[in-house]
């Protein structure tokens, strides 16, 4: 059955089983890695997989299931189960589909699918292979992998609910990593490279990455603490986007509907230093976040987030914009087994004039933070303590690597002090950063 | 949910209409090259999560998944196909793309099982499965969390709480001969609690479960004490002063604060990053990587634990596997890929996600065993540190050994008393080195509530851990306090 098929006639069947409205997620695809260790190919992995995740109302009651059982007795099955669930559920008042007018009714072209590559898996294989290669070539002090991996997957998505929208789109990805082990005196570092993109063509080559993963694995070598202090702390961007990733997380509805935002009641006021922006957009072409419609059939779009240190807007889907009394941002993402959430597309701060280098000069003694690790930071509070692996700065310029330190601080506080950001930004991910420069942070070590 | 069937290997089978035979079949095709290995995975798995918050039971999600993983070995190379279509037409597609690992051709070979057999332990076998709960029973208990985390103080504005059942059959068969099944229930609560004073808020987390039934969480007021606890620690939070930054002596309360050994050691002696020299613990075995006071373990056969399973997910019976003893490294954990290329005896710990995911060592439930302090001893022994009891997770570099751990709930210790709290900071420290450290183990040895899960490569197994109050002589704490 075709999945357009399948899911009107899920719609269909809920409806006469009592369900007053609800709507239907589908997706097939596939997906193959190989990982190749020390030049040998170490792995391999096939799959084929197929999911539907069905959410109906029974007046403002819901429930949401899920299964990879596409047949007839399955679906009706599920159907019932659904439904007789919702009925067991507290009615919510601000639950619902959203208002049929709001539901996109053309879908930009994004251009996420790759046209179908000739890419055997011997030449998947080789990719990884030649990217371990030139890790491995970079140093005789590299002298160990734990592999490099080719991953590519292909996918369809389709929406659907019973207010009659349907719309689906096809995504392709590839990605390409690699880890190398470098030891010196009896230590070992590993770090690692990746290149993620949906189209093929647009991967980092494979020389580039396993160089890059091998540069950023030796210069970790011979690593010490530092005395505890108080210090400028610059962010290469991908730790950058993961301070963008907490903001994130603190400017979706769910956090500030439920009160577990260190953002709550910000909205308009100044978050972050001047002359920081933060958009979120769903309409980048090709991007690993964008895409034609919400998790909800509401349009998507660019939202400025953050203007010149200002918070002008959550991120919102139907229900989180109902209880907090907005409109939705069309930023619903819906996974198979939960509601929709606001979540973002691509996210990311604007690049600023400065070099990473300038900025590097500018700090006389501070730490450049190459690696964050652990979960030591609270959503509610903001409060931020994380380890960290980078680069100790004297005098503007790096001088040794340093490692087993944490650096704490608070979000808020960290992203008003914001001191200079570098025009180095490169959607890598569908979050990203560039280069960032925070004015004083605490680093605890010896 | 689907039925209860006393005999899981029935559930995946007949369903499908799949006999015995043709499972050897597959087998047969999948090491029709020269491998020296191959298995299938069997899994079909329903799980229910209720969720309440605002006072109201607003959610409820049901999901079902089944699927088969077909894996071929030969030397250290692993093929893996994996399908949520079973049968007999998508396994034999499933050996022959797994088996393209290997090139060289080889010769027929018959696999024949010796029948099912049941699981060598019987570990959590439940007269009343949670997931034959209803649905009001459970909705009933939210809202009386709801109440009771309310009743514990004015300040608590909000209350989340979800209720996750699960039931998962499993059926291995290898060439080995192996054919297994097992029936894997699993249940976990969780409440997090928002505590409101003027402008300032915080959260308190607590939880528990394991493979047990759903009267666990009545036993002993389980429910309420979980509340309380989740309540006590959001109003504790109020209160909580900035931590201290710097190395200092560390005190860790007992039972989840074990998740120290998970990340400082657990991951570290795992036989594939072993296997492959990239472990900070390669070439360690033998040696003296802890105190003489430490003696860690890993024992996958507690029953109706959250880290335990009668077998692993490649039919192998799980066991308690000593990783140090006195101080002194003694063992791996290991799946059969590991444990057959490291010439090393299997100890249960080849472990997946689902059917989606190839298997690889991991840990059950870790803990160090108790020792003779007392824990009001142990933190009148110091004159000035952290005294930390609650975690939220950990990570850890393999490689470099370096690890961190979040402390979630922590007070200061001050002339060997415990004063204020401070506010959550991350520990952090180097694996090989910290056990070395510790100079005082309590007698008081916790397990956790039985919430842990623990994620490695993508994939996420449920775990737990165990600690009895230890004082570790210098750790760097991550607070703001310069």
């Amino acid at each position: 059955m075709q999945l357009e098929d399948l899911a009107t006639t899920v719609l269909q069947q809920a409806q006469r089983l009592g369900a007053s409205a609800g709507d239907v997620l589908i997706a097939t695809g596939e997906s193959f890695s190989a990982g190749v260790r020390l030049g040998e190919v170490e792995k391999i992995h096939n799959a084929r997989e197929k999911r539907m995740g069905l959410r109906l109302f029974v007046g403002q009651s819901s429930a949401i299931t899920s299964t990879a059982n596409f047949t007839r007795e399955a679906v009706q099955t599920l159907v019932e189960e659904t439904v007789a669930l919702a009925r067991a559920t507290a009615a919510d008042e601000f639950s619902g589909l959203p208002a049929a007018e709001d539901l996109a009714r053309g879908f930009p072209d994004l251009d996420l699918a790759d046209s179908p590559a000739n890419l055997t898996p011997e030449d998947k294989i080789a990719l990884a292979r030649e990217a371990e290669a030139a890790a491995l070539n970079t140093d005789s002090r590299v002298t160990n992998s734990e592999g490099a991996e080719f991953s590519s997957g292909s996918r369809e998505l389709l929406y659907a609910n019973s207010l009659g929208f349907i719309g689906r789109y096809d995504t392709t990805s590839y990605s390409l990593s690699v880890v190398p082990v470098a030891s010196q005196n009896g230590t070992m570092q590993r770090d690692y490279w990746y290149s993620s993109h949906r189209k093929l063509n647009r991967l980092e080559p494979a020389p580039v990455v396993g160089k890059k993963a091998a540069e950023r694995t030796l210069r970790r070598l011979g690593a010490r603490r530092v005395k505890t202090q108080q210090a400028p702390v610059v962010f290469d961007p991908e730790t950058a986007a993961s301070l963008l990733r907490h903001l994130a997380g603190a400017v979706s509805g769910s956090a500030l509907y439920r009160k577990t935002s260190f953002l709550l009641g910000k909205l308009g006021e100044k978050i972050a230093a001047s002359g920081i922006w933060i958009d979120d957009d769903a309409h980048i072409l090709s991007a690993l976040g964008s895409k034609p419609f919400d998790g909800e059939g509401l349009p998507t779009c660019r939202t400025a987030v953050v203007a010149d240190g200002v918070l002008t807007s959550y991120l919102l889907d139907t229900y989180s914009a109902r209880k907090l009394g907005l409109r939705s941002t069309g930023n619903a993402s819906r996974s198979f087994a939960d509601v929709p959430t606001a979540s973002p597309t691509n996210f990311f701060l604007r690049p600023g004039t400065t070099s990473p280098e300038e900025i590097i000069r500018s700090v006389r003694s501070g730490l450049y933070v190459t690696e964050l690790s652990g979960f030591g930071v609270n959503p509610v509070t903001g409060d931020y303590s994380r380890g960290a692996v980078g680069l100790w700065i004297e005098n503007g310029e790096l001088a040794y690597p340093v490692e087993e330190i944490t650096i704490a601080g608070n979000l808020l506080e960290m992203f008003q002090h914001i001191e200079v950001t570098g025009h180095d930004l490169e959607l890598r991910g569908s979050i990203a950063a560039p280069t960032l420069k925070i004015a004083r942070m605490t680093i605890a070590g010896e | 949910m689907q039925p209860i069937a006393s005999n899981p290997e029935r559930v995946l089978l007949d369903q499908h209409d799949l006999t015995t035979q043709q499972l050897e079949q597959v087998l047969g095709t999948a090491l029709e090259r020269r491998a020296d290995y191959a298995d299938l995975y069997f899994e079909a798995r329903s799980a229910e999560a209720v969720s309440l918050e605002e006072g109201l039971v607003k959610k409820t999600a049901r999901s079902i998944s089944q699927g088969v993983g077909v894996r071929v070995l030969a030397g250290d190379k692993t093929g893996y196909a994996h399908s949520d279509d079973i049968t007999l037409d998508t396994l034999q597609i499933a050996a022959r793309t797994a088996r393209a690992i290997v090139h060289e051709a080889g010769e027929t070979r018959v696999v024949s099982s010796a029948g099912p057999s049941q699981a060598p332990r019987d570990l959590y076998t439940l007269s009343t499965p949670p997931a034959t709960i209803p649905l009001t029973e459970k909705i009933a208990l939210l809202q009386q969390i709801d109440e009771e985390a309310r009743r514990y103080d004015p300040r608590i504005t909000n209350v989340m709480a979800s209720l996750t059942v699960e039931q998962k059959h499993v059926l291995i068969l290898t060439s080995a001969g192996v054919m297994v099944a097992d029936t894997q229930p699993l249940l976990r609560l969780q409440v997090t609690c928002i505590a409101t004073q003027g402008t300032i808020r915080q959260q308190g987390s607590h939880g528990g479960g394991g493979r047990v039934e759903f009267n666990f969480l009545f036993d002993q007021d389980r429910w309420r004490i979980f509340t309380r606890e989740a309540a006590r620690q959001a109003i504790l939070g109020l209160e909580a002063v900035p931590a201290p930054a710097g190395t200092m002596t560390v005190v860790l309360g007992p039972g989840w604060p074990g998740i120290l050994l998970h990340e400082a050691i657990g991951h570290g002696l795992e036989g594939d990053f072993n296997r492959k020299k990239v472990s900070a613990f390669s070439d360690l075995m033998g040696k003296k990587v802890a105190s003489e006071l430490c003696t860690v373990v890993d024992d996958g056969t507690l029953p109706n634990r959250r880290g335990s399973l009668n077998v692993d997910d490649e039919g192998t019976p799980t066991s308690r596997t000593v990783l140090i003893e006195k101080g002194i490294l003694r063992g791996y954990l290991q799946d059969r890929l590991n444990a057959t290329l490291m010439k090393m005896p299997l100890t249960g710990n080849g472990r997946r996600e689902s059917f989606a995911h190839m298997p690889m060592p991991r840990m059950t439930n870790t803990f160090m065993l108790p020792g003779d302090s007392t824990p009001e001893d142990i933190i009148k022994s110091v004159p000035r540190g952290l005294y930390a009891v609650s975690f939220g997770g950990g990570q850890v570099d393999i490689t470099s050994g370096k690890f961190v751990f979040s402390a979630s709930e922590a007070y200061l210790i001050e002339d060997g008393k415990v004063t204020r709290p401070v506010k959550g900071a991350t520990l952090i420290g180097n694996g090989p080195e910290v056990l070395t450290r510790i100079s005082l183990v309590g007698n008081d040895l916790r397990l956790d509530d039985g919430i842990g899960t623990c994620g490695k490569e993508g994939q996420s197994v449920p775990v737990g851990v165990g600690l009895p109050t230890v004082r570790i002589d210098g750790l760097t704490v991550g607070g703001t306090q310069a």
